[in-house]
């Protein structure tokens, strides 16, 4: 049978692409929710930014069950180790999004007890700055970190 | 007693359960540890620290118009009351008086936070609660004040609206229109939330009875704000000690009366009604009304020309211009000034026509920006102690000045701070269901919290 | 510096009950008052903090049931260092005290106003745990804000800001790089 007589509901695709299309739809967010980010976040899951469209609605507060692990918030030098810990704790695949300025860099928070930036404590995927940032900057961020689920080599 | 009545056949022992930092219903990082009994909670002690991010070593170490963005982040529900709690106790130190329209100004955008505070904290409550449809019903209101919050200030979350002397800039033109019709629609939203909870009877059990705490116990853990209302005690910081225009609107202060979660609940949903009348009764005394449109027939020179104007000497012409501000600086133009902020040249900036225009605005300007010994607002040496009427009691800020540039010493008096003091007491006795009751009632802010 | 206030043999704000009060019943303890900015504010000697406290709660006339705030200013290097500052509230009478006494930085001690209000008790951690200030009779004094393994005082004026103590160390990819 030819290629073009394949009826309509056959798709042909490598399974790289198939498993990234479909991790990269369906994300269970941690969300490590600290500060005033928290406040877009809230923002975020709700009727105006909706974060269901994204697949990426409903938070699972268990490490184990959860893909994406959204650091909301300052981390400050008591919590780090929980932070480390939660991260451990979290089944492969996972990613990890930093949510606001203050995860990224420390924000202007450069102080005795502020965390400069989460990337020295755990591997960061992708950096969403702002303080806080409007919610369509989140959503841009996890379209963006969409395109790089994609992208890459989907262990299984 | 370490062991419960069934000792003879059994051997039980207390368990310690750790709700830890990271935890749904915990608002961010509380660590609470608990000494349980089956699921009757024995002990309870709360750790906090999880988020403190040294606001009051930053205070000392900018000027003191510096300090705004780090007192947004204090309570971030409500971060215009902050704002303009910390500008009121270094005006009171410096002893100048804003104009009315500017302590308008800062009524309204204080009972708008006010109304998003209790909204963020009954939402939030709910949902951990299980009840999703009020979450997403209060965050849509939520979400309309905010537009307007980002429609005077510029930002929906952190705003740095107040400055000292004033506020930033004034109300955009048809602020009463757009007021008006976000507070018909979160007044809609409120209602029907309200049907929704109020006489629910699986919400009502569940927080009804639940989190008592006596009044000698309140006031011994010095609670303020809606928590020792719900208690039976009228103290309120806008009634008892009245400050900016509070003295002149016509409100009531909801008292409850068994100082259970229940009343907590109600104390707040009637505030909020509270807080949409004051608004109204200031949008219609507020001197100086509001624009309808911007102001038309006035030469309009951009920035640029009025600097290279300077340049070639040309200085009396442009002195009676309108300039044309980029959108960041709108509603702070000269004409506007004398009703937004104090007319006192060692605090507050000049407007920018003044700047750009002439030399004396520019070094007036310079005086006040620069950091350094000399320079800054000049606020005499000494110290002041203003409490505003924070969403969860009386927020205070004691500031002390040695003369210099920027503060010497700020120090946040969160109401948060007292109430997880005492939220031992609330909880002992009670469930491990109603830990997360109690502690959504009490809205822990995390900012305020440890600052 | 903060005062330039009138002192005791001076004479005081003659329209305040409070200052008046403890005047009457402190007379040598009270070492300054002044009223500035609106507030009324006392400066008492070290020793006597706890009875001060305590009066300006039992009396009937005063009863400042709600202790508002303790808080702590570090004027270093002025001797004596510390200054710690209450806050007093009235609910009855809608009245406000602001009581402060001065702690050398050789002996920083004071008495505990936990067996007065319930609050005092995290109140004055915060103050150990920022200041390094210790209160005689707290039942369990320990750091409230920073963590146990951290060394020193945050907020006094010889501790720098950027100063950190972190607890993880910074971790280090496959490059080497942090």
């Amino acid at each position: 049978m030819a290629l073009n007589a394949l009826p309509p509901n056959v798709a042909l695709t490598k399974v790289d692409a198939a498993i990234g299309w479909a991790r990269s739809w369906s994300l269970f967010v941690y969300p490590f929710v600290t500060a005033c980010c928290g406040m877009e976040y809230m923002s975020l899951a709700s009727a105006h930014y909706d974060l269901d469209r994204f697949g990426a609605a409903l938070p699972r507060f268990s490490p184990r069950q959860a893909d994406l692990l959204m650091v909301v918030g300052t981390v400050n030098h008591k919590l780090s180790p929980v932070l480390r810990r939660v991260y451990d704790q979290m089944t492969e695949p996972k990613w990890v999004m930093a949510f606001g300025v203050c995860t990224v860099s420390g924000g202007f928070y450069d102080n005795y007890s502020v965390v400069q930036g989460i990337d020295t404590i755990i591997p960061v995927d992708i950096h969403v700055p702002g303080c806080p940032p409007r919610p369509e900057m989140i959503l841009d961020g996890l379209m963006k970190l969409q395109e790089k689920i994609r992208a890459s080599k989907q262990e299984l | 007693m370490a062991t419960s009545e069934h000792d003879s056949e059994f051997r039980t022992e207390d368990m310690l359960l750790n709700m830890g930092p990271t935890h749904p219903a915990m608002h961010g990082i509380v660590r609470l540890i608990l000494q349980l009994e089956g699921e009757t909670v024995k002990r309870a002690e709360a750790e906090i620290g999880y988020l403190h991010r040294a606001f009051e070593k930053h205070c000392e170490t900018g000027t003191w118009t510096q300090a705004f963005p780090y007192t947004d982040r204090l309570n971030y529900v409500s971060p215009l009351i902050n704002n303009f709690g910390y500008a009121a106790a270094v005006e009171k130190l410096i002893g100048i008086k804003i104009p009315e329209r500017a302590e308008y100004i800062r009524v309204i955008m204080s009972e708008i936070s006010r109304i998003t505070d209790h909204l963020t904290c009954i939402g939030a409550t709910a949902m951990e609660l299980g009840a999703m449809t009020a979450f997403l019903y209060l965050m849509k209101a939520r979400e309309w004040l905010w537009q307007l919050i980002a429609d005077v200030t510029g930002g929906r979350v952190t705003v740095s609206y107040g400055r000292i002397g004033g506020v930033k800039a004034d109300l955009p033109i048809n602020f009463d229109e757009q007021c008006r019709r976000a507070l018909k629609d979160v007044a809609k939203a409120i209602t029907e939330v309200d049907k929704l909870l109020t006489r629910n009877r699986i919400f009502v059990d569940r927080i009804r009875d639940i989190g008592r705490i006596s009044t000698e116990d309140a006031i011994s853990y010095g609670f303020t704000g809606p928590v020792l209302r719900a208690c039976g005690v009228d103290y309120d910081v806008r009634k008892a000690f009245p400050y900016h225009v509070y003295d002149r609107l016509d409100f009531d202060i909801p008292i409850g009366q068994t100082g259970d979660t229940y009343d907590r609940y109600l104390v707040r949903m009637e505030e909020m009604n509270q807080s949409a009348r004051i608004i109204e009764q200031c949008l219609q005394q507020i001197p100086g009304g509001f624009d309808r449109q911007h102001p038309a027939g006035v030469r309009l020179t951009p920035a640029s020309v009025l600097s290279e104007t300077q340049l070639g000497g040309h200085i009396e012409e442009y002195s009676e211009t309108f300039m044309e501000l980029p959108p960041t600086l709108r509603g702070s133009e000269r004409q506007r000034r004398p009703g937004i902020l104090a007319d006192d040249p060692t605090v507050v900036l000049p407007a920018k026509e003044e700047t750009y225009a002439n030399i004396e605005g520019l070094i007036n300007h310079f005086k006040i920006i620069m950091p350094g010994p000399g320079h800054g607002i000049r606020v005499p040496a000494g110290e002041a102690y203003m409490a505003v009427e924070g969403g969860n009691g009386e927020l205070g800020f004691y500031v002390v000045s040695d003369g210099g540039s920027g503060p010497y010493r700020v120090h946040c008096r969160g109401p948060c701070f007292m109430l997880m003091s005492g939220l031992h007491k609330m909880l002992e006795g009670g469930q491990i269901a109603d830990i997360i009751a109690v502690f959504g009632s009490i809205n822990m802010i995390g900012g305020e919290l440890e600052r | 510096m903060t005062d330039e206030s009138t002192s005791t043999s001076n004479g005081l704000p003659v329209s305040s009950t409070v200052l008046r009060k403890l005047h009457d019943r402190f007379g040598a303890a009270l070492l300054s008052v002044h009223a500035r900015a609106g507030d009324e504010t006392a400066n008492v000697r070290r020793e006597t903090i706890a009875d001060v406290l305590s009066f300006l709660k039992t009396d009937a006339e005063l009863a400042f049931e709600l202790l508002v705030d303790i808080t702590a200013v570090d004027w270093f290097p002025r001797e004596p260092r510390f200054e710690v500052v209450y806050h007093l509230l009235s609910l009855s009478t809608r009245r406000r005290i602001r009581i402060k006494t001065d702690v050398p930085s050789d002996d920083p001690r004071l008495a505990s106003a936990t067996p007065l209000w319930g609050v005092a008790n995290w109140l004055e951690r915060e103050v150990w745990d920022m200041f390094g200030i210790r209160f005689d009779g707290h039942p369990d004094l320990r750091r409230i804000l920073m963590y146990e393994e951290f060394e020193g005082h945050p907020l006094r004026k010889d501790y720098p800001i950027r100063k950190r103590q972190p607890l993880l160390e910074p971790r280090i990819d496959v490059h080497g790089n942090i």
